[in-house]
């Protein structure tokens, strides 16, 4: 055995099957009304720096044919192999999931699919600060009736650029979700900003 | 399924491998009766509870022919860890989820240097032995059905 492994290996989901099907339903949710906050009513046992939405959503979504990229250091490596047998990426443009603790990794190094197949695009999972439903930024697209509103904290100072230049990829382009402890939002690659 | 381990090019452990066989091939009341007979395990905790499912068990023609899928098997896994941190997996076939944890447990101890002499004597060799003694039994009851071919040729 190796000596990283030796060291801790976190637990995942306790029910594998529910909770998974539980969190996929969240982030089915979340993406149908973006900006809606969810929360995960089950989050897996995970290795820190990963929040309990983050690590949900990687055990629910990633699995031996998606390649994941993580910033989250070998323990969580071992973690996501270990539990959802997927393969770890080496740079984030290679990934279909990314979860991103630290640094946000530049939206335009990532797979944003092709004009052909425009779902082999890479999804973001993205750990924030905090996140508030009814103050912030302005979202209007594609299931939202009017507007919502969400307060992201704890983003990098271009992303309003970043995501502009996302969505005018439409259709390729990076969808995302925002996880801030065991509450998760999304943001699909259709949603418009603007500053509220 | 995956690599669980994470030990891509590491050499199989010979002793590992005979263990994890014998217990595979143990079922659940065998290894709970001579585990009885020894101190208590430490708790451990289950890093992938019992999980049923299906493996595609594969063959080569001849030993060294093109693979082919045989057909599905039912197996049963679990993972579990010691306070100390060793892990210990087990893949079953069928469906008995205690004789896959209790299987995931032994694994566990049986890495531990300190250990093992006793665990091996104690479950391992035994458990080997009926297992040798069940297969001689059975491949005697074959041997008493067998067509001795020459003594056609003899009497001829």
């Amino acid at each position: 055995m190796m000596p990283a492994m030796r060291a801790t290996l976190a637990a995942g989901f306790a029910e594998p099957v529910l909770d998974a099907q539980a969190c996929f339903r969240a982030a089915l949710e979340a993406m149908a009304r973006p900006g809606r906050v969810q929360r995960v009513a089950a989050p897996p046992e995970a290795p820190p720096p990963l929040g309990g939405a983050a690590a949900a959503l990687l055990l629910t979504l990633a699995d031996a044919d998606t390649p994941v990229w993580l910033d989250a250091g070998p323990e969580a490596e071992a973690w996501a192999r270990f539990h959802a047998g997927c393969p770890i990426a080496a740079a984030p443009g290679e990934a279909a999931f990314l979860l991103a603790a630290g640094p946000m990794p530049p939206l335009a190094s990532l797979a944003a699919g092709s004009e052909e197949e425009p779902h082999r695009s890479a999804t973001l999972i993205l750990q924030v600060a905090a996140l508030a439903e009814g103050e912030g930024w302005r979202l209007s697209g594609p299931g939202i009736e009017r507007e919502h509103r969400l307060r992201v904290e704890g983003l990098p100072p271009g992303f309003a650029a970043d995501w502009a230049a996302n969505q005018a990829r439409f259709p390729q382009g990076v969808d995302l979700f925002l996880c801030a402890g065991d509450r998760l939002a999304a943001l699909p690659r259709t949603t418009h900003l603007a500053a509220g | 399924m995956s690599d669980a381990t994470g030990s891509e090019g590491a050499a199989p452990d010979p002793a590992r491998r005979r263990w994890m066989g014998v217990l595979a091939r143990a079922s659940a009341a065998e290894i709970a009766e001579r585990l009885a007979a020894l101190p208590p395990p430490p708790p451990h905790r289950r890093l992938r509870a019992p999980e049923t499912g299906l493996v595609m068990a594969r063959g080569r023609q001849g030993g060294d022919g093109a693979p082919f899928n045989l057909g599905e098997m039912t197996v049963t896994r679990c993972s579990v860890a010691l306070p100390d941190g060793r892990i210990g997996h087990a893949y079953v076939a069928g469906r008995d989820r205690r004789q896959a944890e209790l299987a995931a447990l032994l694994d566990a101890l049986l890495q531990d240097a300190d250990r093992r002499p006793a665990l091996l004597a104690a479950v391992i060799e035994p458990l080997a032995a009926a297992q040798a003694a069940r297969a001689a039994q059975q491949a005697a009851r074959a041997a008493a059905t067998r067509v001795q071919f020459f003594t056609m040729a003899t009497m001829r």
